[in-house]
């Protein structure tokens, strides 16, 4: 890469014990969870099982009713931690801040942090966009983008923070699906060259069998099974074997 | 509303404390101005006519019937700069500018752009609080002292031409000024800049709890402009009171 100045190591997080009910209503019931450096770890579910409440456990959005989250076996909930590492979430929906231009998101944290001169911010950001094939968009507007260059606008923005740990909402969900096959290269991409942690929720079998390192199976707040893809699709388990065979099965088989 | 109020009060001191870096956060301050400006000056001054048309109208045949047609002047000027004019702007600014924070803050905390910018270690209350809260505090207080005078000439001009009145511009306005004195406009803007922080602080928190889709927005909305309209008008009693211990 051309940027000189060298990175700081990708890092571990491990979950132990995670539980969080909303008014009563348990949604994550004791989730523990080892992510290795650098790895993709894509943690697939039907809808509602708990995945977006999981990664704003991780990313520290919403706070554990029980449990704990360690980031290279520190709790993010003591002090300093959350700062001491950079980390990035990709929302489902890009997030993109509506009133900013496509290149004032991008460029946000630098910004807002005065990290870097202005001249350089511009550089950084026009280096990211064509990371992710948005070249020259700068000075468009979230709401002149399709969902799939929202989605890729908003991987620049974390770039431009330069992650240790990268955690990805549904990124191709409500994509077509060529979309979808290049933000899962995308991922893929970025995961090796850069080697960022990245943890993916999605229930996109294609995506997780084609990009995870490991897949871990949440199923009403619980983790069903943690595994390759081979030893996913290997299991005996019948749960495990009903979600990743399901199938669109309307017509009726011919004779 | 009220087991808010810690919530509010820490809120408001936060973007206090957060004042020192008002200076980084100038342009999104004037845009709020400029906007809030454009939003409220004409409603402003045609609101501000009509009721300093109709507080003469109410007193003024009183007083005239009583021979106190010298007084009406000074009361009319008064009751504007004192009480209607910092309290309808007030009103009218927490529905037309809170309600726009309100809905901005809470769209962005429905479509998770709030969730983002905590991930990016940005603070909530600086980038979106605090320019608001400060443009607020400009704009209600500036728009006050223009709606005094507005309110004084709608009051002068019903004075004028209402039969049972009958006070010319002149007598009107020398009276006005035997009795208005600077110190009662300075009390008239320090209620604006009560009332300014006040909706700024409802407004953007009702916007950052927004829960629950375009319908949460809605919600967030009508409690934002509900919620400091009757806060407004309680404190107008306390601060009144309060500013009374200052003798102009
Ligand atoms: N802030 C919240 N308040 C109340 N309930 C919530 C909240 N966030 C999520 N839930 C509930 O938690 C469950 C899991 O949600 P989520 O993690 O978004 O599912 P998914 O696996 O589809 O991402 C859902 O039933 C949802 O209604
Ligand atoms: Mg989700």
């Amino acid at each position: 890469m051309s940027d000189p100045t060298p990175r700081d190591p990708s890092v571990n997080v491990t979950i132990r014990g995670l539980r969080k009910s909303f008014g009563g209503e348990p949604v994550l019931k004791g989730i523990d969870l080892d992510i290795r450096r650098g790895e993709i770890f894509v943690i697939m579910g039907p809808s509602g099982s708990g995945k977006s409440v999981l990664l704003k456990h991780i990313i520290g959005l919403e706070t554990p009713d029980a449990g704990e989250i360690l980031i290279e076996g520190e709790s993010i909930q003591s002090p300093g931690v959350m700062d001491k590492y950079r980390m990035a979430m990709v929302f489902q929906s890009g997030a993109l801040l509506n009133s900013l231009t496509v290149g004032e998101n991008v460029g946000l944290y630098l910004t807002e942090h005065r990290l870097k001169p202005r001249a350089e911010i511009a550089r950084i950001v026009a280096d990211k966009l064509e990371l992710v094939g948005l070249k020259g968009r700068e000075d468009m507007y979230p709401s002149e983008l399709s969902g799939g260059m929202k989605k890729r606008a908003a991987i620049a923005r974390s770039l431009v923070i330069e992650p240790q740990l990268i955690l990805y909402d549904e990124p191709t969900s409500e994509l077509d699906p060529l979309m979808a096959v290049t933000i899962g290269e995308e991922i893929l991409s970025l995961n090796r060259r850069i080697h960022v942690t990245s943890i993916v929720v999605s229930h996109d079998r294609e995506l997780a069998f084609g990009i995870a390192d490991r897949i871990a199976l949440i199923n009403e707040g619980t983790i069903i099974l943690v595994g390759t893809p081979d030893e996913l699709r290997a299991s005996a388990e019948p749960i495990v074997q009903k979600f990743l065979t399901a199938d669109h099965k309307l017509k009726p088989k011919q004779p | 509303m009220f087991r808010d109020i810690g919530q509010l009060v820490l809120l408001a001191w936060q973007t206090f404390l957060a004042l020192p870096q008002v200076w980084r956060q100038r342009r999104k301050v004037f845009e709020q101005l400029f906007e809030m400006g454009n939003a409220s000056l004409f409603v402003a001054c045609i609101v501000s006519l009509f009721i300093g048309g109709v507080i003469t109208l109410q007193t003024g045949p009183t007083l005239v019937e009583r021979g106190l047609a010298s007084a009406v002047g000074g009361l009319v000027g008064l009751s504007i700069c004192r009480e209607l004019g910092p309290v309808m702007m007030a009103i009218l600014i927490a529905g037309r500018i809170g309600s726009a924070i309100a809905a901005e803050i809470g769209s962005m905390a429905v479509y998770q752009e709030i969730d983002a910018l905590r991930t990016m270690n940005i603070s909530i209350v600086r980038y979106l609080v605090l320019p608001r809260v400060v443009a607020i505090s400009i704009a209600l207080p500036a728009l006050v002292v223009f709606a005094i005078m507005v309110g004084w000439l709608g009051g002068a001009i019903a004075a004028n031409y209402n039969t049972q009145i009958a006070i010319s511009y002149q007598s009107f306005f020398t009276n006005l000024r035997q009795v208005v004195e600077v110190g009662d406009v300075v009390k008239g803007i320090i209620k604006a800049f009560v009332f300014a922080v006040v909706i700024g602080i409802v407004t953007c928190h009702q916007g950052l709890k927004t829960i629950g889709g375009p319908r949460g927005i809605g919600r967030s909305v009508t409690k934002a402009v509900v919620n400091s309209i009757v806060l407004i008008l309680i404190l107008d009693y306390f601060v009144t009171r309060i500013l009374m211990e200052f003798k102009s």
